[in-house]
């Protein structure tokens, strides 16, 4: 047994610490759809966009040295790809769902292509708060570094929250996504807020992608995303649209992902490839069990192509 | 309210769509403290003149004069700056919102951060000066629609609108609630506190509330002046250019036939999962029309949905002629039940298709237009399709058009043509003269009425309780799906149907 002295609390402690790590992209993910679909628009490009965050925000950091400068141009990236998406659904009688798959092969292949480079190469990683300090052990040391990233994720989703509720700038979001002729009558470009949204939530993918490649797993490669991008879009719906419901579900997710590793790391080996599909296991309960042929879903922007 | 109204002028308004003339050549002139109606048939001008005077629409020539100096208007933030607003005839709320959100998204300088505190205070200081007021943390949802009406108005007047034009604005209230409204608004601008503009087609609001009344035919003014000056006469005949309508279809005196259809304890569920229709029992016999009335979203869509076969029963039975009704292909045609939804272009159409193929939804598979049962003889489809373009008058490029080609109008003709044409035992319809001009209205009552004569069970679910008068044998009146109230064409009056249709 490696778990130690611990036992099952270290199994319990590791899901935790690896749900704050593998949690952090999908609550960025997830964040940025949520205001995108706010909006009333759906990207599903975002898993490339994410890809595309990680290459970039790699080779910057790495050429730069500065893991921030990364994050930054990562997000940059994001946003281009988002206003692109927004550019191009903005065309009389394009549908938004084809643009996101397009664009989510588009990135992915990009990245891959532009990536080729950085395979070899190592680029600093993004720092941490080391809160488990005052423990002697490894594990409670391991499970309490908090990353950065996800402390200004975890900042982020209620800041975002109190955004849409209490700015003039989220009423017209919310409005937009709700009755785009209401904006349309206030004088508001529902195309240029839906362009913004987009724009911002492609930025916040980015970064999520850049917490790939610069915290963990911490390398660039092809393998890096098993799909994160696109389970933050379901994990986005079973969170009803609320950002700080994206925080806890995200969390939720983190946890899932993390089960297997942490089995495994006190012994237990069995059904280890099936438990590394709880998190897409888990997707697919939560969709179908929050939804229902019956009613159409609570709280869902009512100008978005999927509730109509 | 500090300033009153502007005193505005509209001169030589002109407003072409490609070879359409929407707008010819239209001046008004607006006094403050004006109630002035515009008439018109569908297609006449009037949302075009509106629309230009609020931004959505560049006129080809003609300006906009507000106190002496004209006023360009690029788009409706410039109308909204010099006071103009306008009251949609669909809702422009935000359901998701509550009141007090929506009140101040119309506000002109939206503050980057919103103080709740400060909002709230000046929101209720401003209801205390109006005629109704509404709780602010209330949901749009939650509102009934007249209490919405209402929010739209005040909305108006919140962020200091002093020119108010209203498109259609009871035709989602009952006649109670428009009245009310309507008074308050005729109040407000007898006290020099606003001038109103309202779109409308319904002469008694027009003889009741406005002072002046201008009536448009494409584009052009072809009567008006103050009201009480014009004959309602003078006002139709300008209003559909000479020859006035016959008026009631003739209604065949008939012994009650048998039951063609019943509804038993019907109970169905709404897109949210609730209950929309409760426990509704209903009877309609073989040569009679029974109307639904009701103001819009208390159950009606949902009724005729469930009949049409479009949602599932969630409780209770549908018979036809005794039998259970199950809305299959098969027992629609063999039970000869027709349904004429509402908003048929989004319900009962395909817009990419022809309109030849639209005719034939209930008739392509039946051996006449099939080759072995499999094959469409297109031929004949288009033959018939021909045949009923020219006999209901849809104006067409051709039966080959797509239906989205056609006007609002000839789509509610097409599926009028389908479903009507065929020999129906049962006959669904919903609001089937919504859109149609005036001489369209009279055609099509006149062919409901035919259909009632010829021994079909007519359902007219319908929002207009002058076509119910008009045409139904019985009125129901349906409220937060349920039926509250039934009486017979000899004891129906407007006002106590009014009255249950706005609460039980």
């Amino acid at each position: 047994m490696t778990a130690g002295e611990l036992g099952w609390w270290g199994v319990l402690l590791a899901v935790l610490g690896g749900a704050i790590r593998v949690s952090t992209p999908y609550l960025f993910v997830s964040l940025g759809e949520t205001l995108t679909e706010k909006s009333g628009r759906v990207n599903l490009g975002l898993e490339g966009t994410l890809v595309m965050g990680a290459m970039s925000g790699y080779a910057v950091a790495w050429l730069t040295g500065s893991p921030w400068l990364g994050v930054l141009v990562a997000g940059l990236t994001g946003a281009a790809f988002g206003l692109f998406h927004a550019l191009v659904c903005s065309l009389p009688r394009v549908n938004d769902v084809a643009v996101g798959i397009a664009l989510f092969i588009l990135g992915t292949g990009l990245a891959f292509y532009l990536g080729k480079p950085y395979i070899q190469p190592t680029a600093p990683r993004l720092p941490h708060l080391a809160l488990g300090a005052w423990s002697s052990s490894p594990q409670i040391r391991s499970a309490l570094e908090i990353n950065v990233l996800f402390i200004v994720g975890a900042v982020l989703a209620p800041a975002l929250l109190w955004a849409l509720r209490n700015t003039r700038w989220g009423l017209i979001v919310r409005t937009a996504g709700d009755n785009a002729d209401a904006a349309r009558a206030l004088g508001y470009s529902v195309e240029r807020v839906r362009a913004g949204c987009t724009a911002a939530g492609g930025f916040l993918a980015g970064v999520g992608g850049a917490f790939l490649s610069l915290y963990y797993p911490g390398t660039w490669n092809e393998g890096l995303s098993s799909g994160q991008g696109l389970m933050a879009i379901a994990l986005v719906i079973f969170a009803r649209w609320n950002p700080v419901r994206c925080f806890w579900v995200s969390l939720l997710f983190g946890g899932a992902t993390a089960l297997g590793p942490a089995l495994q790391s006190v012994g237990v080996t069995t059904h280890y490839y099936l438990l590394n599909a709880a998190p897409y296991v888990l997707t697919l309960v939560l969709l179908v069990w929050s939804s229902s042929p019956r009613h159409t879903l609570v709280g869902a922007p009512s100008e978005l192509s999927i509730s109509r | 309210m500090s300033a009153g109204p502007p005193a505005v002028e509209i001169v030589g308004m002109s407003k072409r769509f490609g070879d359409l003339q929407a707008l010819d050549d239209l001046s008004l002139t607006l006094p403050p403290g004006d109630f002035h109606a515009i008439l018109g048939e569908n297609g006449a001008g009037k949302s075009t003149l509106v629309k230009c005077v609020m931004g959505y629409y560049h006129a080809d020539a003609g300006r906009v004069v507000v106190d002496g100096e004209p006023r360009a208007i690029a788009g409706p933030r410039d109308a909204h700056a010099l006071g103009f607003g306008m009251v949609y005839q669909h809702f422009t709320l935000v359901p998701s919102m509550t009141v007090a959100e929506n009140l101040v998204l119309g506000t002109q300088d939206l503050p980057a951060v919103i103080r709740w505190d400060e909002v709230r205070a000046r929101i209720d200081s401003f209801q205390r000066r109006m005629p109704f007021r509404i709780e602010p943390d209330r949901l749009v949802s939650t509102l009934a629609a007249g209490e919405k009406q209402r929010l739209e108005i005040l909305k108006q007047l919140f962020r200091g609108c002093r020119v108010l034009i209203l498109d259609e604005p009871t035709s989602v209230l009952t006649p109670e609630e428009a009245d009310q409204i309507l008074g308050v608004l005729r109040e407000m601008t007898a006290e020099r506190l606003l001038t109103v503009v309202m779109i409308t087609h319904k002469l008694r609001e027009v003889e009741a509330f406005a002072r002046e009344v201008t009536v448009l035919r494409s584009g052009r003014r072809v009567a008006g002046g103050r009201v009480g000056e014009l004959t309602r006469a003078d006002v139709v005949s300008a209003m559909v250019g000479g020859a006035v309508p016959a008026g009631a279809a003739a209604r065949v005196a008939r012994p009650s036939g048998p039951i063609a259809l019943e509804l038993d304890e019907l109970t169905v569920l709404n897109d949210r999962g609730l209950a929309a229709v409760r426990e509704v029992s209903l009877v309609v016999r073989a040569g009679e029309i029974v109307g639904v009335a009701g103001v819009s979203g208390n159950g009606q869509r949902e009724l005729v949905e469930a009949l049409a076969g479009q949602r599932a029963r969630e409780a209770g039975e549908i018979r036809v002629e005794g039998a259970i009704f199950t809305p299959t292909r098969a027992v629609l045609r063999a039970r000869r039940v027709h349904v004429l939804p509402e908003e048929p272009l989004v319900n009962a159409c395909v817009r990419g298709m022809s309109v030849a193929e639209n005719l034939a939804f209930r008739s392509y598979d039946e051996p006449r237009h099939t080759v072995a049962g499999v094959f469409l003889r297109r031929g004949t489809l288009r033959a018939e399709a021909g045949e009923l373009i020219a006999r209901y008058r849809i104006r067409t490029q051709g039966p080959d058009a797509r239906l989205e080609t056609l006007s609002g109008g000839n789509v509610q003709r097409t599926v009028l043509a389908r479903e009507l044409s065929g020999d129906a035992a049962v006959l669904v319809v919903q609001n089937p003269c919504a859109g149609l001009d005036i001489a369209a209205t009279a055609e099509t009552r006149a062919r409901l009425m035919a259909a009632r004569n010829g021994s079909a069970a007519v359902l007219l679910v319908s929002e207009d309780l002058d076509e119910l008068l008009e045409l139904a044998d019985r009125i129901v009146v349906m409220f937060e799906g349920r039926l509250v109230y039934e009486t017979s064409r000899d004891t129906a009056d407007l006002s106590t149907i009014g009255h249950y249709m706005a609460s039980a």
